[in-house]
């Protein structure tokens, strides 16, 4: 199951670029939260604060607070704990090009030590059906190699990957931006029967994207959060008014 | 005019390609010409004859050249790939890295007669206490003297390599919270391997044809010998001294041992590339 996350007074920086300022929000379990805004706003940074990837960057550095359910991620914990319980699906696809689609799939428990082949087979065979990858690549799970299936079908083993380590949050920094619209569409319906086990948070810039799937939107202008409420009240009677002129295009 | 540049460039780079090629099947057919009549059974079964005697083979050679490419591996590789791991994942801007790689840079330029000489100099000369093979001429000896020239080839393709694995494939590993360790080790190394075992296949040509580094170290054998505590035959140091020699037999056998020592490492190499690339699956070059 989801759990929610708790952000207190947040800010990040690249080097000397303060690229978020600030933040506090929640993001409730069990449901698909969007981050909106233009280029270079801070919404990718944002979701790599949350699970500790943004410390990965020799210049990256973050303060504050970020709980997922009862635990402080910056202080109770080491980052690859958060990272296990933190899924992440990125922009590009990027399956791991060695290594089949069963491998893939498997990596994240298997390179943290767990052996059991029938548990394995389980895991695997769940994690694909629940990314609506199975029916395509069950007849060649370790004959053919990640990388020799479609983009959408990269970005479908990603998600199968992510959720094979049973997290409870997934991360998804525009996921769906380097697909075709049929993939993006079934990434979408992913992402919609995805949201009642987990907590889900998605970057996109696609404003239709977040008004399909997610139930609150938070919009984000250089590195703040103007403002974060229910997807339906951003895009039909925002408060702020740069959020309206985002939305209805104005800028960005 | 388009047309023109268009044939003009590609019969340019056509001519480059021949210009590559030309000299490699010149070589390859002139030492089948020079080689072929001297090769039977007798050369790769067979020890050499005394002076006087006609016959004879190199097969202590072969052999010989086997187990020095052996050692030479054992140590060049492991230590190779090792510094070039550090250099592309763990050491990245630091001095030690700096000090690393201007040092690999440095020991490849160094002439191989030299890395005989320090050889010589530190492990063949002086017995090193509790040190195995040392304080005379070995096998052992020449076979570090081959490996540490295999270090800076192995070293710097390990880094280049490493670096050219897409940094989202690093991302998609830590985000699944694998330790950075195992991340490197099982993903990056694993991604770049086949770039990094093609880097250990040159290492290991380009020292199969050394002489100059065995000539203080493994000194030559006329007899059979597996003995890493012993002086060792080794086709190039075999070739050399029958080259020139004033018999015209041993010119030939000469002849023959530089092909038979050509079609080896052919051979080896290509075995290595089979081997290795039967486990990658298809696509994932």
């Amino acid at each position: 199951m989801g759990v929610g996350i708790e952000v207190i007074n947040l800010n990040a920086w690249y080097g000397t670029n303060h690229t978020l300022q600030d933040i506090n929000l929640n993001i409730p379990a069990n449901h698909a939260t969007a981050l909106i805004g233009p280029s270079g706003c801070g919404k990718s940074t944002f979701v790599r604060c949350i699970n500790r990837m943004h410390e990965t960057n020799p210049i990256g550095r973050v303060t504050g607070t970020v709980r997922i359910g009862d635990l402080d991620i910056y202080k109770d914990a080491k980052p690859v704990q958060i990272r296990r319980r933190v899924g992440m699906v990125f922009q590009r696809p990027n399956p791991f090009p060695t290594m089949s689609i069963y491998d893939n799939v498997a990596a994240g428990l298997k390179l943290n030590g767990y052996s059991n082949r029938r548990a394995l087979d389980e895991i695997v065979e769940r994690s694909l059906k629940n990314s609506a990858l199975w029916d395509e690549v069950k007849d060649d799970l370790k004959k053919k190699s990640g990388a020799s299936l479609s983009g959408g079908q990269q970005q479908r083993l990603c998600i199968a990957r992510a959720l094979a380590v049973d997290p409870e949050v997934l991360l998804m920094d525009e996921p769906a931006s380097a697909l075709d619209p049929v993939s993006t569409s079934k990434i979408e319906d992913l992402i919609f029967q995805l949201k009642s086990q987990y907590t889900i948070v998605i970057v996109t810039h696609n404003m239709q994207q977040a008004a399909r799937v997610a139930e609150k939107t938070g919009f984000f202008l250089n590195g703040r959060m103007v403002e974060f409420d229910s997807t339906h009240k951003i895009f039909t009677n925002p408060s702020d008014k740069r959020t309206e002129d985002y939305i209805t295009g104005r800028f960005g | 005019m388009r047309t023109i540049s268009d044939g003009l460039v590609t019969s340019l780079a056509i001519l480059a390609t021949l210009v590559v090629i030309a000299p490699l099947v010149a070589i390859f057919i002139y030492l089948l010409y020079m080689g072929t009549s001297s090769l039977n059974l007798a050369f790769f079964t067979q020890i050499p004859k005394p002076v006087g005697e006609s016959g004879g083979g190199m097969a202590n050679a072969i052999l010989g050249s086997g187990i020095l490419l052996c050692v030479a591996s054992v140590i060049g590789v492991p230590i190779g790939i090792g510094g070039g791991i550090f250099l592309a994942e763990f050491g990245r801007g630091s001095k030690l890295a700096f000090a690393i790689r201007f040092t690999a840079d440095v020991l490849n330029g160094v002439p191989s007669i030299v890395m005989g000489l320090a050889a010589y100099a530190l492990i063949v000369a002086p017995k090193i206490p509790f040190l195995p093979f040392t304080g005379h001429f070995s096998a052992f000896s020449g076979g570090v003297a081959l490996g540490f020239m295999m270090i800076p080839t192995v070293c710097r393709t390990t880094e280049e390599m490493l670096l050219m694995v897409p940094h989202a494939v690093r991302e998609a590993a830590l985000g699944l919270g694998v330790p950075n360790w195992r991340s490197v080790l099982s993903i990056t190394v694993k991604t770049a391997s086949p770039g990094i075992i093609t880097g250990c296949m040159l290492a290991f040509a380009r020292v199969a044809g050394e002489t100059a580094p065995l000539i203080f170290t493994a000194l030559g054998n006329q007899f059979w010998s597996t003995n890493l505590n012993q002086p060792i035959a080794a086709l190039p140091l075999q070739i050399y001294v029958y080259a020139l020699s004033p018999y015209d037999d041993w010119h030939r056998l000469a002849w023959a041992g530089s092909l038979v020592l050509i079609v080896l490492i052919v051979l080896a190499v290509s075995l290595v590339r089979f081997v290795t690339s039967r486990g990658v699956l298809k696509g994932a070059s």
